[in-house]
């Protein structure tokens, strides 16, 4: 806010209106300015900055102690107690994110291709695959955590109505499915919006090139490889850094189905739970440690930026060279 | 000449119709996977236990409303559903106008500054707040407005303003000059110009930045997770943990629960379709 406040007196000189006094120029402008920027700097940018700080100090409670350095991200890394489960979750993010960037973006892709052609029927297809982007995610959490129950949930049910009643099992009850049912759950859940990014991609490819392309090969897999999947390079790049942002942000889905402990055993825990069990305590000690969820904080915020940042200028780099 | 039909034509009807009735399988068996659970939803909401363990894709006797009335009635859903409809209301009717006002600012004035404006604002498309949620948390508490839904609001103001102004920006930098100038010549004040002329041309704008800001707000889960501890002030999703934690074994209340939930962003979803669509992508196509 104080950007704005020096701001007012420069804005009279700049150039003259007719029929306006200056000061009046000025504060009109600082009307409309101020109140939204004093909203960014004391919500957002004050908060960003004191996330940084917060994670040097060592805190009691609520209470925020001596200034130690890097001690927090010492304990977090390296501290037996904290870093092994630091690494459990920092390995299933990255499956996560594995996983959903082949089957959430990979269908997302195909789905896309096929809804293009517009077909009778593309509409309503369109609009189904979008619904449960706009749901909740604790509604669709608890909605498959019912169909995952393993005594009377539809999956369940499903499996052995179709005659493969020998798959089915506790789903989330068990450590070696219980990860593989989240991110199903979430490739369910946001499958819609890759599609519909590639979708809008494709639509913008103009039909001219297409049809000279479509001269010159009759192989549609080389079509995709040479012509659209380079023209759509850009829808690429924002779904890809998405899905990257957003699978090691993971959080909600998980809390709703697997608890905060990551259950069972810890097997589906992510660093979005642990950040919060750290910070907030969980249900048994009701601990907060602010510091070291700070410095668990700055972590997670340091290697998202750094990656996704270098990712973003590798795709848009061969978004150009194409 | 040959065209892209001929082509195609060469390989045969047969050929073609294959493929595209294969290609017409994949998306009508797609559709049924995206649609079947919100229907095994809907169904199981009008089953008793028995019926959803013995019958579970069986349809339902849609006129016994017994889930429905008693989630109504002996649970806090309706509060949970007016706090969330307060909160996202009065959020959005601020992001919307801060929004404009800032965007207003930086599209029809030169003022020195006003690309550093600018730049102030996408700083914050690409801060995730989530990570600030200890900070946020101490100056709630020494606001006093922690456990209160001015939290949320300051929250999610500060949250839509960033995509708000880059998309209003945008479209108030493509109107044109001579409206505006044509009514400071009659002598009209620079609000009044705003507000009569500009605004209403503003609208399209608004519906896109408004929808792209309403669904994350409304399905917010994590931040009052962390600032709401009152019952009587939870929010629909975070009143949903609550809720499914009492009917843990009433499986049709619980699947009535979760269709009521669900209902108002489906409905407005269904109505509002291709609205929703755009608003939601924009960022991304943009």
């Amino acid at each position: 806010m104080s950007q704005s406040d020096v701001m007012a007196p420069d804005v009279a000189p700049v150039p003259p209106r007719k029929g306006l006094r200056m000061t009046g120029r000025g504060l009109w402008i600082a009307f409309l300015i101020v109140p939204p920027m004093a909203v960014m700097a004391l919500f957002v940018i004050y908060p960003i900055i004191s996330a940084f700080a917060y994670a040097f100090f060592d805190w009691n409670g609520l209470r925020r102690g001596d200034f130690i350095g890097f001690e927090n991200f010492r304990t977090i890394l390296f501290d037996p107690i904290y870093s092994g489960t630091f690494w459990h979750a920092f390995r299933n993010n990255v499956l996560v994110f594995v996983l959903l960037m082949i089957v959430q973006n990979g269908l997302g892709f195909v789905l896309a291709y096929f809804l293009w052609r517009e077909l009778p029927g593309a509409r309503f297809h369109r609009v189904a695959v979008f619904l449960p982007v706009v749901l909740s995610t604790v509604i669709i959490g608890y909605l498959w955590k019912l169909f995952f129950n393993p005594i009377f949930g539809a999956v369940n049910q499903f499996l052995k109505a179709v005659g493969l009643g020998f798959i089915a099992q506790p789903w989330l009850g068990q450590a070696d499915t219980a990860l593989i049912s989240l991110i199903f759950v979430n490739a369910w859940a946001w499958v819609g919006f890759p599609t519909l990014v590639f979708l809008a991609g494709l639509q913008r490819i103009p039909s001219e090139l297409l049809d000279a392309a479509r001269m010159e090969t009759d192989n549609e897999f080389t079509l995709i490889r040479r012509i659209i999947w380079p023209l759509i390079a850009p829808s690429a790049t924002i779904v890809f850094v998405l899905l990257f942002i957003g699978a090691f942000n993971f959080f909600e889905l998980p809390y709703i189905m697997v608890g905060l402990d990551g259950s069972p055993f810890g097997s589906s825990d992510v660093l979005g739970l642990m950040f919060y069990r750290t910070a907030f305590g969980n249900v048994a000690s009701g601990n907060q440690e602010f510091g070291l969820g700070s410095a668990l904080a700055v972590l997670m915020f340091v290697f998202i930026a750094v990656f996704a940042t270098a990712w973003t200028i590798y795709l848009r780099k061969r978004e150009i060279e194409v | 000449m040959t065209t892209a039909a001929d082509i195609s034509g060469k390989r045969g009807l047969l050929a073609t119709y294959g493929r595209d009735g294969l290609i017409q399988i994949v998306l009508i068996a797609n559709s049924v996977v995206m649609l079947a659970p919100i229907a095994i939803m809907v169904m199981s909401a009008f089953k008793g236990n028995m019926q959803i363990f013995q019958d579970p894709f069986g349809i339902p006797n849609f006129t016994d409303l017994t889930n429905f009335a008693m989630v109504v009635e002996r649970s806090n859903f309706l509060r949970y559903l007016w706090n969330s409809i307060f909160v996202t209301g009065v959020s959005m009717a601020l992001i919307l106008s801060l929004g404009t006002m800032a965007a207003y600012a930086i599209a029809r004035y030169d003022f020195k500054g006003s690309a550093f404006v600018l730049l102030f604002f996408m700083a914050g498309l690409m801060l995730p707040l989530k990570l600030a949620i200890i900070p946020l948390f101490i100056l709630f508490r020494d606001l006093g407005i922690l456990n209160t839904h001015w939290s949320l609001v300051a929250i999610y103001v500060a949250m839509g303003l960033p995509s708000t102004v880059f998309i209003m920006t945008g479209f108030i930098r493509t109107l044109p000059r001579e409206l505006e100038d044509a009514a400071r010549m009659d002598g009209a004040s620079e609000a009044l110009i705003m507000w009569k002329i500009m605004i209403p041309l503003c609208r399209p704008a608004m519906v896109i930045a408004g929808i792209y800001n309403v669904v994350p707000i409304w399905n917010d889960f994590f931040f009052p997770l962390v600032f709401i501890q009152n019952d009587a002030l939870k929010t629909l999703p975070q009143g949903m943990t609550t809720f499914m934690g009492e009917y843990s074994t009433n499986y049709g209340a619980l699947f009535a629960g979760l269709t009521l939930a669900a209902a108002p962003i489906t409905i407005l979803y269904i109505l509002l379709s291709k609205q929703f669509i755009n608003g939601m992508t924009s960022g991304a196509v943009k």
